[in-house]
């Protein structure tokens, strides 16, 4: 049973293997993350000043939505699943996912997804236009051409989607090692088991909702046309109970990263790993009761203002757990700062504050001001990008030397930590003041009033894209030229994944290991 | 060969799968029909019926004034004027009153209209009976007609003491595309009539040749 990959492109191709597979998100998902952030310095780039400099508003609605649609679907999703694929199996002590060959398909059915989507740009018509939302009847009625393509391309992620999450439930509950019970895996696998259930629960009604504007557009039914008797609103409500737990699958395997992470570089083990695993589980029971605090201003009564508004800061409290936790595992810990803790202590801080924007945003008659305005832009880009992507950063950091068997230059990896952390901050933080100020979001010129504000925007977003350069350099340098990392890398990381050598073995606990 | 492991994730993979494709027809088929129900019930998204009331032998309670607006709201108004001549009208819960809403068609095509109800404050929709509406069915119109819709209504006396006015707002919405059917037995069934004015007749084959046109275009 020893043997090694397969040569030449068919390993790549038909690979039934776990590390292959995420390998090989990972690497989709930083293509994509390149690709979204192009779109997204296109943006900043026509904001610099106000007036139309660079591209026609057409072409920019065209890049807010693939922007969010990349970054979201391409990005981070893909991201987390690839970092489920390579650690999942190795944390729990199973010598593989437990369905090999969908894990195959689930992956390569994604690049063609996606070249559809971006292949939109050069329909005659354009790319969808109606942001990453895509509210019915922008969506439908008033939609290009192009928009048929878009529906089939998040059919085929919704697939991918679904299916890995079916891979996922199945590893866990099925191939742990003997001795591993559900109290004792690692967080990630807790927080990847949670998320799995929440991606097989909404996955489903975001094909639904794309399905039924197929139909609208091509079949003549009315689910959200007025004229026929149909209700655009139906289209947010739908489109939102599928759209809030999407957040939370963004962000709770992000608290397992971090959750690894923290007590190696504080050297103690994570304080209330038990709370930790029921916080999980109730932000992902919450996410399904407040979706209709992204539409308190459609028109609701007010017993629904006020029940969306508690439950959605009750979500305060088990992420006020989390957050706790963490800083009581750092406190009179023998820390050290290397880079995967530098990125998961920015995410303790810069999350938090997303989380703090989003207890504003929470307060319905306070959201009637800010929504649809840059503060909604600057919560969420906090929450995504200081949480999900710095996490996926961290974890990189932290597994790529039992990834590729390598070690990173510290040094440069710092560099990086410093440059995004700047960029990130000058980039989002002014969007709050631009947002307070009245400045909407999706346009592609404004009032000189909020010029200032979004010429620092732009600048730092020139500069955290710099950085993730930067991050792309490290890590080929790390695997052409790094020097070779132990088998333990880390001097207090805890877990089956550092048992093995470095680099991980094609093929790891053929045999169960000994808890 | 299977293992009892293999058996396991099999049952296990074919159950997520099942409850995936549940939620997927829970969304397409459920969801939708649940949502028209409950805001049926609770007259929260403004709708008023689109059935006709049948009035029964109401009191009019003439210590109540309630003021009633009306608004008609156009999308596409390079191709219709629509507007509501009485602005706003007093009625007594249980009076039967009738008004008009005015639309002229200043397109050169048959065009089919909908108009989509909508009322504010929500919770006086289902106390809102329309005994005859204009938005029960389409409207055909022929090009340059000009047509006054009517509505008659009751206000139920059951509506909430804390109401003194509300608001009804129509908004058209051009259909003709999918009522292509529908026009050309209007254009057949008013020929037959003679009820057509006399340009109107001599514009007909024109204006059904472009309409024909207009279907090919659109599929």
């Amino acid at each position: 049973m020893a043997h090694g990959p397969a040569p030449g492109i068919g390993r790549w191709l038909f690979t039934t293997n776990h590390k292959d597979i995420g390998t090989m998100y990972l690497w989709f998902s930083f293509a994509m993350f390149f690709v979204g952030g192009l779109f997204a310095l296109v943006i900043r780039a026509e904001l610099f000043e106000p007036g139309l400099q660079i591209v026609e508003p057409e072409f920019f609605n065209q890049m807010t939505t693939l922007h969010g649609l990349i970054m979201v679907f391409g990005a981070v999703m893909p991201a987390f699943v690839g970092l489920a694929n390579w650690m999942l199996p190795l944390m729990i002590g199973a010598p593989d996912m437990a369905l090999p060959r969908m894990n195959n398909w689930s992956f390569w059915i994604l690049p063609f997804a996606f070249s559809m989507l971006i292949g939109t740009l050069f329909m005659p018509g354009g790319a969808p236009n109606f942001g990453w939302t895509f509210y019915a009847p922008l969506s439908t009625t008033y939609a290009p051409p192009s928009v048929t393509v878009f529906i089939f391309a998040v059919h085929i992620m919704g697939a991918s989607s679904i299916m890995g999450a079916i891979n996922i439930i199945a590893t866990i509950l099925n191939m742990r090692a003997p001795g591993m019970s559900m109290m004792k895996m690692p967080l990630f696998v807790w927080t990847w088991l949670i998320t799995a259930f929440l991606l097989i629960a909404v996955m489903p009604v975001l094909a639904g909702v794309v399905t039924m504007m197929l139909m609208d557009i091509h079949f003549g039914t009315s689910f959200f046309n007025a004229a026929g008797g149909g209700d655009p609103v139906l289209f947010q409500h739908v489109f939102w109970f599928f759209g809030h737990p999407e957040v939370y699958i963004m962000i709770l395997p992000a608290f397992g990263v971090i959750s690894a992470i923290i007590p190696t570089f504080a050297r103690k083990p994570l304080f209330g790993y038990s709370s930790m695993v029921y916080a999980t589980a109730s932000i992902a029971f919450l996410s399904f009761i407040v979706w209709a605090h992204h539409m308190f201003t459609v028109g609701m009564p007010l017993a629904g203002e006020l029940i969306f508004m508690y439950a959605t800061m009750l979500i305060a409290v088990p992420t006020g757990v989390k957050v706790f936790n963490w800083i009581t595992t750092m406190w009179r810990g023998a820390m050290t700062f290397e880079a995967p803790m530098l990125f998961s202590i920015a995410f303790v801080i810069l999350f938090t504050i997303g989380g703090f924007s989003g207890l504003m945003l929470a307060i319905a008659p306070a959201d009637f001001q800010y929504h649809d305005t840059y503060f909604v832009v600057a919560h969420f880009h906090y929450v995504l990008v200081p949480g999900a992507i710095f996490s996926i950063t961290a974890g990189v950091y932290y597994w790529l030397p039992k990834w590729c068997g390598k070690m990173y230059n510290e040094t440069l990896a710092k560099t990086h930590f410093w440059i995004a952390f700047i960029g990130l901050n000058i980039t989002f933080f002014p969007m709050h003041f631009s947002g307070l100020a009245g400045m909407p979001r999706r346009i592609p010129d404004y009032n000189p009033l909020w010029a200032d504000w979004n010429m620092i925007s732009s600048i730092g977003a020139f500069l955290f894209g710099a950085a993730q350069v930067l991050f792309l350099f490290i890590v080929i340098r790390t695997i052409f030229s790094g020097r070779p990392a132990s088998d333990q890398v880390w001097e207090s990381a805890e877990g089956l994944e550092w048992s093995v050598a470095s680099p991980a073995p094609y093929h790891t606990f053929i045999k169960a290991p000994e808890i | 060969m299977k293992t009892q492991a293999d058996k396991h994730i099999q049952r296990l993979s074919f159950k997520l799968a099942l409850l995936a494709f549940l939620m997927f027809m829970f969304c397409l088929f459920v969801l939708p029909p649940l949502y028209q129900l409950f805001c049926e019930v609770t007259g929260l998204n403004g709708k008023t019926s689109n059935q006709a009331y049948i009035a029964k032998q109401d009191i009019v309670d003439h210590s109540r004034n309630i003021t009633i607006n009306f608004i008609a709201v156009s999308h596409n108004n390079h191709i219709w004027t629509f507007s509501a001549p009485e602005q706003s009208l007093v009625v007594h819960p249980g009076q039967i009153t009738t008004t008009k809403f005015r639309v002229e068609n200043t397109s050169g095509r048959w065009i089919a209209v909908q108009a989509v109800p909508s009322m504010v404050p929500i919770n006086a929709t289902n106390y809102f009976n329309k005994t005859e509406c204009f938005c029960f069915n389409r409207q055909i119109l022929a090009p340059g007609e000009q047509s006054d819709l009517g509505l008659q209504f009751i206000v139920d006396s059951e509506l909430p003491k804390a109401i003194k006015s509300l608001t009804l707002s129509y908004t058209l919405f051009d259909i003709s595309e999918a009522s292509s059917k529908e026009i050309q037995a209007e254009q057949q069934h008013r020929i037959g009539l003679n009820l057509s004015r006399v340009d109107n007749l001599i514009t007909l084959p024109n204006a059904s040749e472009q309409n024909t046109e207009g279907n090919a275009y659109g599929r």
